[in-house]
């Protein structure tokens, strides 16, 4: 009971967070998105607080046993933070990165810690956001960033590609990767077709 | 281009273009070379799973050939040999255990729970119905946690796994049964218990019936004592429940309305076509 109350105030944050870098879609959006991530590092905050107080409601070795409680909000923070990450330096976040903003652990000795499938499913849900990000930053008339973002997304497919997934929800989403690829794909194929991009030859693949 | 993207097949895109990116992945990038380490701390993970999910069928399946041994248990001469015989069943069913716990040490048992759990029911069930039908009582959760202590005899509080960090050497695993396991195996035995009641009437026995009824309805109120505060598993089980209770209850009716008149010899049959009802009503074995 304890617990669920902290995660719907987790969420609650996590949406205003959300909310705060929706922003970045809109034409305008792109030359604040430095401010944006600055704010959005200040919401983190707010998580950080939450956690520490999350993490006084179980005992420490009984992370799984409430891990559904908290596993959904965990993931889409997860995403925050890789979202504001890619967008302040165009890489991938790390597992003990994200920990870090969320002011939990990476691994499990040390108390609640960010399970790894939880962080690959954070992932996944970037790799969508940032396919609507590349379309939106078309219209916005900003032509080079689906191509940075079409890198990205490739690498991160090879990457998931590593992996033996089993069919549990993480494969199911990582399924939903592929569109995305696509995706971009089409908008890097849209630019190339007219001229608009400077590089002749885009790196796009990963069809399956 | 404003949105408005068609659909277009995967042929449009130039062949040359799409080795590229091969190449660039080619040097392990920091990205890649996170992506190796989470494959392997995947698979390492699910390798684990997979092994508790076997060991646990193989619980299940040892637990019920207990069951149905004991259900072969009629106050005959041989009592005493099915269930010393079901000693030794459960004795191997148990190193079974001591295998998961094994795989569970330093580990967070509930992260792995669902692997597990099937067959810790079964277990409970096995477990607690050869205790009734030696004590005529219901194990508790206590009693079970006891014999899942291996190598020591020490147990602390709180954890499911135990490796002791003091005055013991370190070598005790105990694995604890989650009060909802050991709750759903006892609903399970419920359902042994009525087919006890069943069979022991066909023998001419009429003393067991009443007793089981009498057990069974302790057990009842003890589960709508929970009631629904309990896990949602927990409360369907409470609807099998009450149906097995109501067929013992009316097995008691019938023979304390019959057992005056009818000879015992024709109490089988009567209650013979009963069971067949029972078991197409069960649906599972």
């Amino acid at each position: 009971q304890e617990i669920r109350k902290e995660v719907q105030a987790l969420e609650q944050t996590a949406r205003e967070i959300l909310t705060l870098l929706q922003g970045v879609h809109q034409g305008p959006g792109f030359q604040h998105i430095p401010k944006k991530c600055q704010k959005a590092r200040e919401h983190f905050g707010t998580v950080r607080t939450q956690m520490e107080s999350l993490k006084t409601k179980f005992p420490a070795d009984q992370y799984y046993r409430f891990h559904e409680h908290w596993r959904f909000v965990l993931q889409r923070l997860v995403f925050l933070a890789a979202f504001v990450v890619y967008l302040e330096s165009e890489t991938l976040v790390t597992r003990e990165a994200v920990a870090e903003i969320l002011g939990i652990e990476a691994d499990r000795e040390r108390g609640f810690h960010l399970d790894i499938e939880d962080y690959l499913s954070g992932v996944l849900t970037l790799a969508s956001e940032l396919s609507r990000l590349a379309v939106n930053s078309v219209t916005a008339g900003d032509y080079s960033r689906p191509l940075r973002i079409s890198t990205f997304i490739n690498e991160l497919d090879s990457g998931f590609r590593l992996l033996n997934l089993k069919n549990d929800s993480l494969r199911k989403r990582y399924d939903g990767l592929k569109y995305d690829v696509k995706k971009i794909e089409e908008v890097v194929y849209d630019l190339s077709i007219r001229g608009l991009n400077k590089e002749a030859t885009v790196g796009a693949g990963g069809e399956k | 281009g404003s949105g408005g993207f068609r659909k277009r097949k995967h042929d449009n895109f130039p062949h040359g273009q799409r080795r590229e990116e091969k190449e660039n992945v080619n040097p392990p990038s920091a990205l890649m070379s996170s992506f190796k380490s989470f494959q392997l701390e995947l698979d390492t993970r699910h390798d684990k799973y997979e092994r508790l999910v076997k060991l646990s069928r193989d619980i299940t399946i040892e637990s019920k050939r207990t069951i149905f041994l004991l259900h072969r248990f009629t106050s005959a001469p041989n009592g005493e040999e099915i269930l010393s015989e079901s000693e030794v069943k459960l004795d191997a069913v148990r190193r079974k255990i001591k295998q998961v716990a094994q795989e569970l040490i330093g580990e967070d048992m509930y992260q792995f729970h669902r692997a597990i759990s099937p067959g810790l029911q079964e277990y409970v069930e096995a477990v607690s119905f050869q205790y009734f039908i030696k004590t005529r009582s219901l194990i508790s959760v206590e009693e079970i946690n006891k014999q899942l202590i291996f190598t020591a005899e020490d147990r602390e509080e709180t954890t499911n796994m135990t490796s002791n960090s003091h005055d013991k050497e370190p070598h005790t695993w105990s694995l604890k049964i989650t009060p909802v396991d050991y709750l759903l195996g006892v609903a399970d035995l419920t359902g042994e218990l009525m087919r006890l009641c069943i069979s022991s009437v066909g023998n001419g026995d009429i003393d067991t019936p009443f007793e089981l009824s009498q057990f069974l309805r302790q057990i009842y109120d003890g589960f709508t004592f929970i009631g629904n505060t309990g896990p949602y598993e927990v409360s369907k089980k409470l609807y099998t429940l009450k149906q097995s209770l109501a067929k013992v209850e009316n097995a008691c009716y019938t023979l304390k309305v019959r057992g005056s008149e009818i000879p015992k010899h024709m109490l089988a049959d009567v209650f013979s076509t009963k069971t067949e009802l029972i078991d197409q009503e069960e649906g599972l074995p």
